[in-house]
């Protein structure tokens, strides 16, 4: 039956063949699901919410107020991983973006406190900073046509280097605590640390339907900025990769330069303006993390950028580029963060979580890898 | 026949280095004709079509289209010129849909900045249409062109290529990779597009796939043209002896038989 599914092609037939066509339209929907580069995903968030659900500590995990954990945990790699989804598609990678996190709230901490920058300013800031290291990052790749993957390495020791020392000499510590204290605009604040339909959920506590503290505000406000950012900024990469012009072209920089090339794709300004796309994210989540905490730290975000990766790779996008999709990710990073909270929850040693990582890595390489074969009916397979 | 060819070489030439690796060509392609470019492996069939799609320039002779003397700097140039060549690599990205495929760089949108998009409707059907032109019924241009056959691949390089207003067809080696079967479908694409008033350039070395889709016969052996013949003018077999260098081939003949005699 796979067998048969695999090697007809449903799309194309000749003029003359008739009898062909009711046979191939028993291919349908199941098969077309399965080639889907997110099937993979898909069947490991399941199994993984499975799994959970029947260890112990799964009331808790599933719980609202667990459930909010691992969703801002994966919101915040899933931010990440949307940009990072993009980039590699497009055929390349981007290692300084967990340096970059640290090097943006070194920007927004220090222009606070030292260049007295409103809030607003100090994030302007970080993200102009963030576009020019992205632009730099893309450009250096592009012209040197060195592989992406060392030119990010050698920005990602260069931007965690420039965090440590220009704070150090600074301040003379590594660490910027007391950002949000004196700031003239608090609000900026609360559009990336604050929640979302507050009353709501201010609501189901008064009508018992959500725990609450013993003043009776619900122990989960509401939504937290976080989560929207990421669902918010996954629509829009989606709708880029899918729906543009743009989205084509990133594609077919990925699935092969020099086609795109000869047919008139501006490959170069293509992968430039998502090495932007992952610096700002990465900014993106430095804001979100400076404003919960109320301050930097030189060493934030170290790894971010594997676990970005995984994310994305675990989502069915090809380590190649030119296949895979932003939804794809998304569920890459749902599936990173249940995990993580969930072994926590369970009370498994979270030490074997790197274990769990590294397996799973390994299995979902070997399962896109399996789906481009499907993708392409297995015509270019073994 | 239109008394204008669609192009025309005049006296065309180009060394690399000191290497001559064609002199003085002459050729003429009118709209509605398939010309074949037949020849060995190094006789300069590439660098013929390269110079004519605008890869290399000519260091003599010019090149006229529709009668007026071009000069074609890139591809891109001579497509804007309605010279369209389908490269063996065909320009397709195997794991992208058909219609982003064919539309690859020039994309139809729709809608305004800063939600102007991808026209995928328009696209589908546009594709669709195309590829029914050339004889191929696509139900699913959201297919991946990867999973396309070789000759189905070719269609859809052959179609865009008509599409986008390709007044000169140049195809290199088409059928070189191809089964009898796929090969013969190609064949079925290049008499479509001759009869769509297009000047088809065909480049093989096969003459079994040249001959039957032929009008007009260009040999060249060596850098030069061994002469042009319409198909009238010539057998098959004719065609082959001036392809293989004639009497050098007669000669090597005539060694192996002799080298086969003297083995017991």
């Amino acid at each position: 039956m796979t067998e048969g599914d695999g090697s007809t092609r449903p799309g194309v037939k000749r003029k003359s063949g008739g009898s062909a066509d009711e046979r191939l339209a028993g291919a349908g929907l199941f098969v077309r699901l399965l080639r889907r580069p997110e099937s993979g995903v898909v069947c490991g968030l399941i199994a993984t919410a499975v799994i959970f659900a029947l260890l112990p500590g799964a009331s808790s995990l599933y719980s609202l107020q667990g459930s909010m954990t691992f969703l801002t945990l994966a919101a915040e790699l899933g931010i990440l991983a949307a940009a990072v989804a993009l980039l590699i598609i497009a055929g390349e990678f981007d290692l300084s973006i967990g340096s970059m996190i640290g090097f943006a709230g070194i920007v927004i901490g220090l222009s606070v406190t030292y260049l007295g920058f409103p809030l607003w300013g100090a994030v302007g800031l970080a993200f102009a900073t963030a576009i020019v290291v992205g632009y730099l990052n893309g450009l250096v790749t592009v012209k040197t046509r060195l592989p992406s993957f060392i030119v990010t390495l050698a920005s990602l020791f260069i931007l965690r280097g420039l965090s440590i020392g220009i704070t150090r000499a600074v301040t003379g510590r590594t660490q910027i605590p007391y950002i949000l204290d004196n700031v003239p605009d608090p609000w900026t604040a609360t559009l990336f640390n604050g929640h979302v339909a507050t009353s709501l959920f201010q609501l189901m506590g008064d009508w018992g339907w959500i725990a609450v503290k013993s003043d009776g505000t619900p122990f989960v406000p509401g939504i937290p900025m976080s989560i929207v950012w990421w669902i918010g900024i996954t629509a829009v990469a989606s709708w880029v990769l899918v729906q543009t012009r743009f989205g084509n072209w990133i594609y077919a920089s990925g699935g092969d330069p020099v086609v795109a090339r000869n047919v008139g794709v501006p490959v170069a300004r293509v992968k430039i303006t998502l090495f932007v796309a992952t610096a700002c994210a990465a900014t993106l989540l430095a804001t979100i993390q400076v404003m919960e905490a109320g301050s930097a730290d030189t060493v934030r975000g170290s790894l971010k950028e594997f676990e970005a990766i995984i994310a994305v790779v675990i989502g069915g996008v090809l380590l190649t580029g030119g296949y895979g999709t932003i939804y794809g990710a998304a569920l890459g990073a749902l599936i990173f963060g249940l995990v993580q909270m969930g072994i926590f929850y369970t009370g498994i040693d979270t030490d074997w979580f790197k274990v769990f990582l590294g397996i799973v890595i390994l299995i979902a390489v070997l399962v896109n890898n399996y789906t481009r074969a499907k993708a392409l009916g297995e015509r270019q397979a073994s | 026949m239109s008394p204008t060819p669609a192009i025309e070489l005049e006296h065309v030439g180009k060394r690399f280095g000191s290497v001559i690796a064609l002199r003085d060509i002459d050729m003429k392609v009118h709209p509605g004709e398939v010309h074949c470019l037949l020849g060995d492996n190094g006789a300069g069939k590439s660098t013929l079509i390269k110079i004519l799609s605008g890869v290399y320039r000519p260091n003599s002779g010019r090149i006229l289209v529709a009668g007026h003397e071009v000069e074609f700097r890139s591809p891109r140039d001579a497509a804007e010129y309605g010279v369209a060549t389908v490269f063996q690599d065909l320009g397709l990205i195997p794991l992208m849909s058909i219609s982003r495929n064919f539309f690859l760089g020039r994309e139809p949108v729709k809608g305004i900045f800063p939600f102007r998009r991808f026209d995928k409707e328009r696209a589908d059907a546009i594709a669709r249409q195309a590829m029914a032109d050339v004889g191929i019924e696509v139900r699913d241009p959201a297919q991946a062109v990867g999973t396309l056959s070789g000759g189905e691949r070719q269609s859809v390089a052959i179609a865009r290529a008509i599409h986008f207003g390709a007044k000169v067809l140049i195809l290199d080696e088409p059928t070189s990779a191809l089964g009898v079967h796929q090969a013969a479908m190609v064949l079925k694409f290049i008499i479509e597009a001759r009869l769509r008033g297009l000047a088809v350039i065909f480049i093989t070395h096969n003459i079994r796939h040249a001959y039957p889709v032929g009008d007009v016969f260009t040999l060249l052996n060596r850098g030069a043209s061994q002469g042009t013949y319409r198909k009238s003018e010539i057998t098959r077999d004719e065609v082959l002896s001036i392809m293989s260098g004639g009497e050098d081939m007669a000669a090597v003949e005539r060694g192996l038989e002799r080298l086969l005699a003297s083995t017991p």
